[in-house]
């Protein structure tokens, strides 16, 4: 009972402020509902038991990434709202393509009702009455099984920070 | 409990409106948002499945999406500032240096 | 109707104790924000060798009540070209971020709301770094150059330094094993030590981000006076203004909390395990029974009549908590089995603990506070390309070696059987040869750099003689 009205109350916001993030003119404003989008589904996690992930989405997504958005929104000053030549074909065409993968996607998920015995739909979780000690199977479960992805992982940062470091550089030699 | 539906769902809605965001939106830095709904739409079904299949491998894989998130933010972001301290623009159609 | 009425009876029956913290700091942090003002101003008033606010009640006490009911009776401004929605949203968004992250902290053994997250303090630091986004919005929202400055000085200042209190904290977090609050304060009680004596460098790396993540002088870029009015603020005024200076003065205290939490012992008195120190016990008594004679002597000198019945009051509330904590403290020591039957003394032996850690908890986020207060007026202002060396090229090295370093040691513990001792100070001791090199090292570019930027400035100045 609880859960579902926690859940519903996250989703709801969720889905709005995406909603709302795609549709604002102002990019300041898409980047404050995409926060709290961001904000709602990190309590949805915690409504899944996953408190290191509510954590983390906070910490690294709103915390990390949202920052450094909107640092580069006020850099590149688009204060004033852009000439508006959106064609409407465009917005009708993108419409009409997620309205028919939302359609399809749904009847799957109904279909897999129907599958006996492995219906996606009764999946049940272990019953977990107490959080269960989330983070110390997580980190166990990053550093033992995981190692190898969890080391490509800070490769891959490693590259993606020095190849920001090397876009973001004046060019003082260029023409 | 509830039915694991409900999350696919909501990860399926979040998913559509971000793809709706990258193919409507002409400021370059909302589609990089957009993207970000998407990863975002991705978190909720793999957390979800790791909740309801009681097994952390969920959780670890969602973690690894986060930081992909952010090296594809900060690349992002990146070009962005050199683009638009090349052209003075930060609108897709306007990024049009191949038509020259 | 009856169901839903019923539903909520039983969940305050359950959480009283939850609900009665939550309230407790939703109502005193304010209060508290504003006398940190006031001990702000006496303590400048005593560094500049004079007295401060003397007018409002004896020594200035009444002093914040004062300036409050100005803030509140201010007119409320809202500029015509301000985004008015995330005008009116960004000091609610950080006010809110600062109290949030309040509930996770453990001022005493029950004295905290969320008790049984695994993620403990992770989550005061996660959702205290919302707290800046008030800052940004706000700053952009006034539609202000100067707001703008300083908003996006705030930003850079954050993402550079929350990296380095990150780390500090990882280092705090690997000694202690957990994530807990309470289980962290536990584990500093079973090793007999606080955890700033074991690794004394990720303290103080901490101490400098964190006050560089709450914008206090010499680190207060985005609110630079002299240079920017007052930054992000310059628009706001009246009730949103107190706002951003409450959720200012809070983020002191949940920093001020993390740091006495993981390295100063949490709610601990100082050498809980040395017996002859038994008598520290009795202080919090002592310190209140005293405060509440000095408001008795000077009560009858007040010049106005409700100053001399705000003094009685506080007298009274002060006599009253040393009355309870002497009692409780003297039955403890004594065995009154006619005493300790009766049913009120139940209820005050198991509150005792919460309140006994709550003063000391206290007393050690004022020694914090009053370190950021002595910096403040002790060293100027930095440059902002200063600043971003100090926290790029020294900073971040030093905690990041600082993490290896304790996990060397305890390995060192783990494996090769050491005491926790020896190891820890022989890891410090490497890390701060690391931290002279990297200084050394600084220097030497540094001066470089200044030249350069000297030599720009010259370049200017020639331009405009010419």
């Amino acid at each position: 009972m609880l859960d579902s009205i926690v859940f519903y109350f996250f989703a709801g916001i969720a889905v709005l402020s995406a909603a709302l993030m795609v549709t604002r003119r102002n990019a300041i404003h898409s980047a404050v509902f995409l926060i709290t989008t961001l904000l709602s589904t990190a309590g949805i996690f915690l409504q899944l038991r996953a408190e290191f992930l509510f954590i983390g989405q906070i910490i690294l997504y709103v915390g990390g990434i949202m920052v450094l958005f909107i640092f580069v929104i006020m850099l590149v000053r688009l204060d004033v709202p852009l000439p508006q030549i959106r064609s409407r074909a465009r917005q009708w065409v993108a419409c009409i393509v997620a309205l028919v993968v939302f359609l399809e996607a749904a009847f799957i998920v109904w279909m897999s009702q129907k599958v006996p015995g492995q219906g996606l739909l009764v999946l049940r979780a272990a019953p977990a009455e107490k959080l269960p000690p989330n983070t110390e199977d997580l980190g166990k479960s990053l550093f033992g099984a995981y190692l190898l992805p969890f080391e490509i992982a800070s490769i891959l940062l490693l590259v993606a920070m020095i190849g920001a470091v090397v876009m973001g550089k004046k060019r003082t030699d260029a023409p | 409990m509830m039915p694991i539906g409900h999350y696919l769902f909501l990860s399926l809605a979040l998913l559509l409106i971000g793809a709706v965001g990258v193919i409507t939106r002409r400021n370059v830095i909302i589609v990089l948002m957009s993207i970000e709904l998407i990863l975002n739409a991705v978190n909720i079904n793999l957390v979800a499945f790791s909740r309801y299949y009681g097994d952390v491998a969920g959780q670890v894989f969602a973690l690894f999406i986060i930081a992909d998130a952010a090296a594809e933010a900060a690349v992002g972001l990146g070009i962005i500032i050199a683009f638009f301290r090349n052209r003075e623009t930060v609108l897709a159609d306007e990024m049009d240096l191949l038509k020259w | 109707m009856n169901a839903v009425l019923q539903g909520v009876l039983a969940f305050v029956q359950t959480w009283w104790v939850e609900l009665l913290c939550a309230v407790l700091i939703v109502l005193v942090v304010p209060l508290i924000a504003g006398y940190i003002v006031l001990v702000e101003l006496k303590v400048m008033a005593d560094m500049q060798a004079r007295l401060g606010p003397m007018r409002v009640g004896p020594h200035g006490l009444l002093q914040p009540i004062a300036d409050a009911v100005k803030l509140l009776i201010k007119e409320d401004l809202i500029p015509d070209n301000a985004d008015q929605f995330i005008f009116w949203f960004a000091p609610v968004l950080s006010m809110t971020a600062a109290l949030t992250s309040m509930g996770a902290i453990a001022f005493g053994p029950w004295f905290q709301v969320a008790r049984d997250i695994n993620i403990g303090l992770l989550f005061v630091v996660g959702v205290s770094a919302l707290g800046p986004f008030g800052i940004v919005l706000g700053g952009w929202a006034s539609n202000n150059h100067y707001s703008i400055i300083g908003a996006i000085r705030s930003t850079a200042q954050l993402i550079s330094y929350e990296t380095t209190a990150g780390f500090a904290l990882v280092s705090g977090f690997l000694l202690a094993g957990t994530l807990k609050v309470s289980d962290i304060v536990q584990a500093q009680y079973a090793g007999h030590v606080w955890y700033v004596f074991l690794t004394p460098v990720g303290f103080f790396t901490y101490l400098i981000a964190s006050i560089a993540e709450t914008n206090r002088a010499p680190f207060d870029l985005p609110e630079a006076e002299s240079e920017l009015v007052a930054g992000y603020m310059t628009e706001y005024s009246g009730f949103r203004w107190s706002l951003y200076f409450l959720a200012e003065y809070a983020n002191m205290i949940v920093v001020g909390a993390v740091g006495t939490t993981l390295f100063l012992g949490g709610w601990l008195r100082p050498f809980p395990h040395v017996a002859w120190l038994g008598w520290v016990d009795a202080l919090p008594a002592l310190l209140l029974a005293a405060v509440g004679v000095y408001c008795v002597m000077r009560a009858g000198k007040q010049p106005a009549r409700v100053q001399a019945m705000f003094m009685w009051v506080v007298a009274l509330l002060c006599i009253v908590v040393a009355l309870i904590f002497g009692l409780v403290e003297v039955a403890h020591a004594s065995n009154f089995a006619a005493l300790q039957a009766s049913h009120s003394f139940l209820l005050l032996r198991s509150m005792y603990p919460g309140l006994y850690g709550a003063f000391w908890f206290l007393l050690k986020v004022s020694a914090y506070i009053y370190i950021f207060m002595w910096l403040r007026f002790t060293l100027p202002r930095f440059r902002f390309d200063q600043l971003m060396r100090l926290g790029w090229h020294i900073l971040i090295p030093l905690s990041l070696v600082n993490v290896i370093s304790v996990g060397v040691g305890l390995a060192l513990e783990s494996s090769l059987g050491w005491n926790r001792w020896p190891a820890m100070i022989l890891t410090s001791i490497a890390t701060l040869f690391v931290g002279m090199l990297l200084i050394r090292w600084n220097d030497k570019h540094a001066a470089a750099a200044s030249a350069s930027i000297a030599a720009d400035n010259s370049q200017v100045e020639d331009s405009y003689a010419g």
